[in-house]
């Protein structure tokens, strides 16, 4: 593993007009993740959590300070940069999945490759199956979501994130609508991701979930409050093996 | 992302609400078939009607001797005698605006036959005064040829009043010999009959002959009465007519300052009314076509606006993974296009089939052509880019973190 910086935030500040009002969501960030952390950014309600994740993940500037991705300033970028920097550096897992409805699995997660004009019909076929092998889904290439449980569906979700081989996957409290033991078998899922390289950032205000990272980020009213590496880390799958075998609740 | 995935994309999406496109589809389909059906009832009733125009003789030209002064007195046109033969055959050979020429020397006088007797004319024409000119077939019989005006040969057609009157038995007249004056003359065809003309002369009360016939065995003159052109098509009549006068100025040898010796008459008020009454159909059919067209496309804006507002979720997602405003722009104007084009196809079909069924059961003539058609598929995909792309706009302007957390 290297060293090489991923994300470098130095003072993001940002700020919302609503009306005459001035609402400040960042009041001054700063933090660095290096290739293949998984860090945690927790936070509760109105923390700035969002604010930040939609920062990390260029769907939006900062109004001061800078933010390298992959040692590229996003605040230099148009619209249409930062979509193509979105397609090729970030792997997005949302809370709810968000797949396209009435289409395959395997259709769900060639999509970011067929707005990469470079890729051929073949190679995008063929590297979005390899993604699904990869969370273990290489027999339900042909299922539609909702033929899919919500375990599965969120699988689906991340084999999109990683269709594209990005630098980072940013998750957003991608187990929020899972029972435990899908979370689990997620958060274990991730786990294999990041002991394999991947760098993942994932946003939650669950503590449970935060103790499977490896860094946690605590947020509190739009500044960095905690910043430490987790002692005690634990392992999802050792978590899921625990867990009684009938689980009837 | 190419054409094929977009077009691919959007064919899902329609798949998705079959029903609701198939219903947006309808307002164009609807609007293209009742066009395509209206402009080939339109085109066939044109087509009919200038058949039936030219059966008048809607681009016939009729050149008398005009007027002339003569030591201060004007003269009666009919005691002017200013065409000749020349004139024909110099408008034949100079005029490219006219399909034929043809001399025409008329006597008035009794037509016998047996102990039947009828007043009628006599005019000496061409054979192509009756199929080019005048476009009238014969009933029974053969037609004179020019061998015959060459040779002065003594043979007419009869016109079916002159027949009623001579042949009251219902016998046939041809091969039988009718006097003309003094001169027997021997039938060998019978003509149509064409009812009144639009001055209310029976036209089917006459005698044709070669015109050297009545010139030279007759009348016993070099002159013509008149001359009967025919132009090209109703469209070139004026401009055949203008070269005319140019033509027999010269043969005339008529200075500029003289006045024309003859008068050139065409059947313009018969064009103007009919080109008048085919501009009117023709406006408004398109105003027609337009109007449904716009409903159509209407009908298109309305559902895109909705596919945009129902699909916000799915705009975010594809923003989030990497589309570019264009990429989203261009997936619903796809869209939009699609449903135009393919409602158009359908519509074209439909307004053949149902042009086709007007003329089986209503027996109205119907013309489908192709330029309706060609048209049809241009204003449809008009109407699709027109009315696609300001929903797809919105679609592409939308901010993604607002598009994804849309419920």
């Amino acid at each position: 593993m290297s060293n090489q910086k991923i994300l470098e935030l130095k003072d993001i500040k940002r700020e919302f007009r609503m009306g005459s009002e001035i609402v400040r969501a960042l009041k001054g960030v700063t933090f660095d993740v290096t290739a293949g952390e998984f860090v945690t950014i927790m936070g509760s309600s109105g923390s700035g959590k969002t604010t930040l994740l939609n920062t990390l993940g260029c769907l939006d500037k900062p109004s001061e300070g800078t933010y390298l991705l992959d040692g590229v300033d996003i605040k230099k970028l148009g619209r249409n940069e930062l979509a193509k920097l979105r397609n090729l550096k970030i792997g997005f897992v949302f809370q709810a999945y968000n797949l396209l409805p009435r289409t395959s699995a395997l259709e769900n997660v060639e999509l970011p490759l067929m707005y990469n004009p470079e890729i051929s019909s073949k190679e995008r076929k063929e590297r979005a199956i390899k993604a699904l092998e990869a969370v273990n889904l290489g027999d339900r290439l042909d299922h539609t979501p909702n033929q899919l449980s919500g375990g599965q569906q969120q699988r689906v979700a991340i084999a999109r994130a990683l269709v594209n081989e990005p630098v980072m996957i940013l998750a957003d409290e991608a187990t929020g609508n899972l029972d435990s033991r899908s979370s689990y078998s997620i958060m274990a899922l991730f786990q294999e991701l990041n002991a394999r390289g991947k760098t993942i950032v994932f946003v939650t205000h669950e503590p449970d979930i935060a103790s499977f990272s490896s860094r946690t980020i605590m947020l509190k009213d739009g500044r960095v409050m905690k910043d430490s590496p987790n002692e005690n880390r634990k392992y999802a799958k050792e978590v899921l093996a625990a867990l009684p075998k009938s689980d009837d609740y | 992302m190419s054409f094929f995935n977009l077009l691919r994309i959007a064919l899902k999406a329609l798949q998705r609400n079959k029903l609701r496109a198939f219903l947006t589809m309808l307002g164009i389909i609807i609007g293209v078939a009742s066009v395509i059906a209206m402009v080939a009832i339109g085109q066939g009733s044109k087509q009919s009607i200038q058949q039936a125009l030219s059966g008048m003789g809607s681009n016939m030209i009729i050149i008398r001797p005009n007027s002339n002064i003569s030591a201060g007195a004007r003269l009666d046109a009919s005691a002017v005698q200013t065409l000749t033969l020349d004139d024909v055959k110099a408008l034949q050979k100079q005029a490219p605006h006219l399909s034929a020429v043809t001399p025409l020397a008329s006597a008035k006088g009794q037509a016998i036959y047996g102990n039947n007797n009828w007043p009628t004319t006599i005019q000496g024409v061409n054979p192509q005064y009756l199929d080019v000119i005048r476009q009238w077939p014969l009933k029974d019989g053969i037609s004179f040829t020019d061998r015959d005006v060459q040779s002065q040969n003594k043979v007419c057609l009869l016109g079916q009043t002159v027949i009623t009157n001579l042949f009251p038995n219902g016998e046939s007249p041809i091969g039988k010999y009718i006097r003309f004056g003094k001169v027997p003359m021997l039938v060998i065809g019978t003509l149509t009959a064409k009812g009144e003309s639009a001055f209310g002369q029976d036209q089917d009360d006459v005698i044709l002959a070669p015109f050297t016939t009545v010139q030279r065995r007759i009348l016993s003159t070099i002159y013509l009465q008149n001359i009967y052109a025919s132009a090209l098509d109703e469209n070139s009549t004026t401009a055949a007519s203008d070269e005319i006068s140019d033509i027999l100025r010269t043969t005339h040898r008529l200075k500029s300052t003289d006045e024309d010796d003859f008068a050139v008459r065409t059947m313009q008020e018969l064009i103007n009314t009919f080109s008048s009454t085919s501009q009117l159909l023709t406006i408004l059919l398109a105003v027609i076509s337009g109007i449904s067209l716009l409903v159509g496309g209407i009908g298109i804006m309305n559902i895109m606006y909705v596919s945009v507002t129902e699909r916000t979720k799915e705009i975010g997602l594809r923003m989030s993974i990497g589309a570019r405003g264009m990429d989203i722009l261009l997936q619903f104007l796809t869209e939009a296009i699609l449903i135009s084009i393919t409602g158009g196809i359908i519509g074209v079909i439909l307004g053949i089939t149902s042009a086709r069924l007007v003329t089986v059961f209503l027996s109205w003539p119907t013309l489908v052509t192709e330029y309706s058609i060609l048209l049809s598929f241009l204003v449809c995909f008009i109407t699709g880019v027109f009315f696609g792309y300001y929903p797809a706009q919105k679609a592409s302007r939308l901010d993604p973190i607002e598009a994804l957390r849309y419920e």
